[in-house]
């Protein structure tokens, strides 16, 4: 990567950038020496608590047609699907608790409560999305191959139609998630690259839906019996829940909304310095309790989750402390906002990018204007950066 | 003994709840109630911690459900307890006959000077603590029937596997057994001697058998080892000036005696020399506590670790596990001997070898596919030329 083409890091010398790397690399080391019981005992106890929640709404809505035993069991199972899928399920998959030598908590077993099969995900999340982060035509999360969410990308007059793309695939965010592994845009191409290996995985996806489908849409509305009706519905509004709350963390965090984007061949000869930049330069975190951080799977430091994405979550704050410090003192951006404004923005971008890009450069301007909170004053924020929330 | 697995009903039972529980199985939820009630990883509660000798301890387990296991007297099992958040595992030999107490599973482990694990066993674990289990193994066992004339040699925490086997014909053949067992047990004094009470009981209940307690503080090591008797090395490391004594002093007939030895590694390999020299191999069996790993040279190479992608250069003698830990990689680990396969895998493409034995395992062919590979022990392989492990 040439370090000095980006206007962020244009000020510092391929010294500090080794410097800096080694400091990154230390809040690894520091971590990882230091993890122990309390960490293993976080996570366990996230684990009881998510699954008493699933039971406690699997059993309130044994009566669900009385309307608050309706609502608190969607609204409990609902909570109980994204606590799954983010702070545990995502962040188990990534190896956060691999150290625990606990065959039951682990990357290389982890099923996940939705209906992407958890192999796929790891290969699209955890190697295509880290290892190429905002490399266009490799990182899929540029914009899920449906959407234009860069004005990088060509514009195409199937793009004017993104505020209801975008709005299906909201709601319907779980499937978006299990076919994501998949060749689409080979698919829309007629032209898919393994044809072999697309329908491996798609029948892999096949099964994963049945399983799930079948336990929330059949078997647990006809355990309630007379009630079959009402806990269908309150099931689907647990899975409708967890589809827009998690789309829209997500999406926070993977719209790079003039965000660097990369090409291939500027990841070669990438030094771990330079890497640990890349990654900085297309993340940013947004603000909120602990709670928030925790419901969110700690997506709220995506920044930290993009340095290291296998250090347990629970440690981010305090990683947080540390990683403010090095871009302070090497003058870096470190892009932070609070979550409603930092969901606005994502959102009102997509809608921009369904027009083409000269309409767009125009409402820029004015968008950048705003600019995003950044914790590191010194820095001017520049066009790009400043409304950069690349996941 | 029974567990639910075992009947056909109940094995359909839990099909039927696992479609409820999908992606997770019954097991994740039932052990919110009662941590034994899962056959997913085997579990036990530590029921009583009994000081025995000096440093060391006898530790009752009562196995959850999934362990439907019968074993033979001198076999191990393996114990993963957890020790700052992670799981460690060691194998300790039943010292009990098999299935006498119910569902009662016993060892006695002695805390090695500096011994990460067994230390913790012996002075750091609370009874009512939930230890993971692995099933019975080994083939260190008596005949039925039994041979004419049988000797027992041990050292130190090695009488484990050997009061397993006394108490196993104790409780078959009941007072008064005619069998001939020579049984020599050393330890370092009086102290430190496990069993020896119970030794003495055992020989006055049998006429047949005979019991000697060897204290090597004051009587001097047995020397095992075959060749000069006068000016040997060893004999100078006898303290005081105690008369050095042979096998041959203590047990005169022991070539005539099938023999059963488990003790420190360097007794074993004098014992295996001592048998070979005398044409014997056939009739002795060995049970080592740590991994004979002399059996084989590696060539040395480099090692790539695919999904860490990181590249070691190793020596012959470097275990591809060890190679990896020192590379931070976090390496999946249990027994650290072979035996438990925690540490198991994929080999990629290249080849490594098989420390104990010298087997090579190797990939054919470059670029291999994902199903072509191998998988294969780290804790017991080193590098054989250049390798691919997918990790
Ligand atoms: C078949 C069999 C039966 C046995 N039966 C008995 C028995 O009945 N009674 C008995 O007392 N012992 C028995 N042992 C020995 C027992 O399994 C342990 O080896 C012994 O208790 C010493 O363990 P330790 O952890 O204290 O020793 P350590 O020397 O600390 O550890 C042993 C191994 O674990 C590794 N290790 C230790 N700590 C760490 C760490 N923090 N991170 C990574 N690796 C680490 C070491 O590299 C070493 O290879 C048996 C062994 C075998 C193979
Ligand atoms: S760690 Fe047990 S077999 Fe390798």
């Amino acid at each position: 990567m040439a370090i000095s083409d980006i206007t962020e890091f244009a000020h510092l010398t391929e010294a500090d950038v080794e410097a800096l790397g080694e400091e990154f690399d230390q809040i690894r080391r520091d971590v990882e020496a230091s993890r122990g019981e309390a960490d293993a005992e976080y996570i366990r106890s996230i684990i009881r608590t998510q699954r008493r929640l699933n039971i406690a709404g699997r059993v309130a809505l044994f009566g669900s047609p009385i309307p608050p035993l309706w609502m608190a069991g969607a609204a409990l199972l609902g909570v109980a699907k994204i606590l799954e899928n983010m702070e545990i399920g995502h962040n188990v998959m990534h190896g956060q608790w691999d150290w625990m030598n606990d065959p039951e908590i682990h990357s290389a077993t982890w099923e996940w409560d939705n209906v992407c099969p958890a192999e796929q995900w790891k290969h699209s999340h955890n190697y295509l999305h880290h290892t190429y982060t905002n490399v266009l035509g490799k990182d899929k999360d540029v914009g899920y191959e449906i959407l234009r969410v860069t004005s990088d990308q060509k514009w195409n007059p199937v793009n004017l139609g993104q505020p209801v793309f975008n709005t299906l695939l909201m709601l319907l965010f779980q499937h978006g998630v299990a076919i994501h592994d998949l060749d689409i845009e080979g698919l829309l191409r007629r032209d898919i690259e393994d044809p072999e290996e697309f329908k491996a995985k798609l029948e892999q996806v096949g099964r994963k839906m049945r399983h799930q489908m079948g336990k929330d849409y059949i078997l647990f509305p006809l355990l309630t019996g007379p009630f079959f009706l009402t806990t269908l519905t309150a099931n689907m509004a647990a899975n409708l829940i967890r589809n827009v709350w998690s789309y829209a963390i997500i999406f926070c965090g993977h719209f790079p909304d003039g965000a660097e984007v990369f090409t291939e061949s500027q990841l070669e000869d990438e030094t771990s310095g330079e890497w640990y930049l890349r990654q900085l330069l297309g993340s940013a975190n947004f603000t909120g309790g602990r709670l928030m951080h925790v419901m969110s799977g700690s997506l709220g430091y995506q920044i930290e989750h993009h340095l290291f994405p296998d250090l347990p979550s629970n440690r981010y704050p305090e990683i947080a402390e540390r990683v403010t410090a090095i871009c302070e003192k090497y003058d870096l951006p470190y892009t932070t906002g609070s979550f409603p404004k930092q969901f606005w923005k994502s959102i009102r971008t997509i809608w921009r990018l369904a027009l083409p890009n000269k309409k767009f450069a125009a409402e820029q301007q004015a968008h950048e204007a705003e600019g995003l909170r950044r914790e590191n004053a010194t820095t001017t924020p520049s066009a790009e950066a400043a409304a950069r929330v690349a996941a | 003994m029974t567990a639910i697995g075992d009947w056909p009903l109940a094995r359909r039972v839990r099909a039927a709840a696992t479609r409820f529980t999908t992606p997770l199985l019954p097991d994740d939820y039932l052990t919110l109630f009662n941590p034994l009630w899962s056959v997913r990883e085997l579990r036990g509660r530590v029921v009583s911690v009994t000081p025995e000798a000096e440093d060391a301890a006898t530790l009752v387990v009562e196995p959850g459900w999934g362990w439907t296991f019968e074993h033979t007297a001198g076999q191990y099992i393996g114990i993963g307890v957890e020790i700052e958040g992670r799981f460690h595992w060691r194998s300790y030999s039943l010292t009990t006959p098999p299935a006498r107490d119910g569902r009662r599973l016993v060892v006695t482990v002695r805390a090695m000077p500096e011994g990460f694990a067994s230390r913790h066993l012996v002075h750091g674990i609370a009874p009512g603590t939930i230890v993971r289990l692995a099933p019975p193994q080994g083939e260190f066992v008596l005949p039925d029937p039994l041979p004419g004339k049988v000797l027992m040699l041990t050292a130190g925490s090695g009488i484990t596997p050997i009061m397993a086997m006394l108490r196993t014909l104790d409780r078959r053949h009941g007072a008064g057994s005619l069998a001939d067992v020579t049984v020599v047990h050393s330890a370092p004094d009086a102290e430190r001697a496990l069993f020896a009470d119970e030794l003495e009981l055992l020989a006055r209940r049998h006429p047949g058998w005979r019991v000697v307690q060897r204290h090597t503080a004051t009587d001097g090591r047995l020397e095992l080892a075959p060749g000069p008797r006068e000016g040997s090395p060893r004999a100078d490391r006898a303290t005081g000036s105690s008369p050095r004594v042979g096998l041959d002093d203590v047990v005169p007939d022991w070539r005539e005696r099938r023999t059963w030895a488990c003790g420190p590694a360097a007794m074993l390999d004098d014992a295996e020399k001592l048998w070979a020299d005398a044409g014997l191999t056939e009739a002795l069996h060995l049970e080592r506590f740590s991994a004979d790993l002399s059996g084989g040279e590696a060539e040395g190479g480099t090692i790539t670790f695919a999904r860490s992608g990181k590249t070691v250069e190793v020596d012959g003698a470097t275990t591809v596990l060890a190679a990896g830990e020192d590379a931070g990689i976090p390496m999946p680990f249990g027994c650290r001997m072979g035996i438990c396969h925690t540490c198991v895998a994929p080999l990629r493409t290249g080849a490594v070898r098989d420390l104990r034995d010298g087997t090579e395992h190797r990939v054919a062919g470059e670029g291999a596919t994902d199903s072509s590979h191998i998988a294969v022990q780290t804790c017991v392989t080193a590098a054989a030329g250049d390798c691919v492990i997918d990790l």
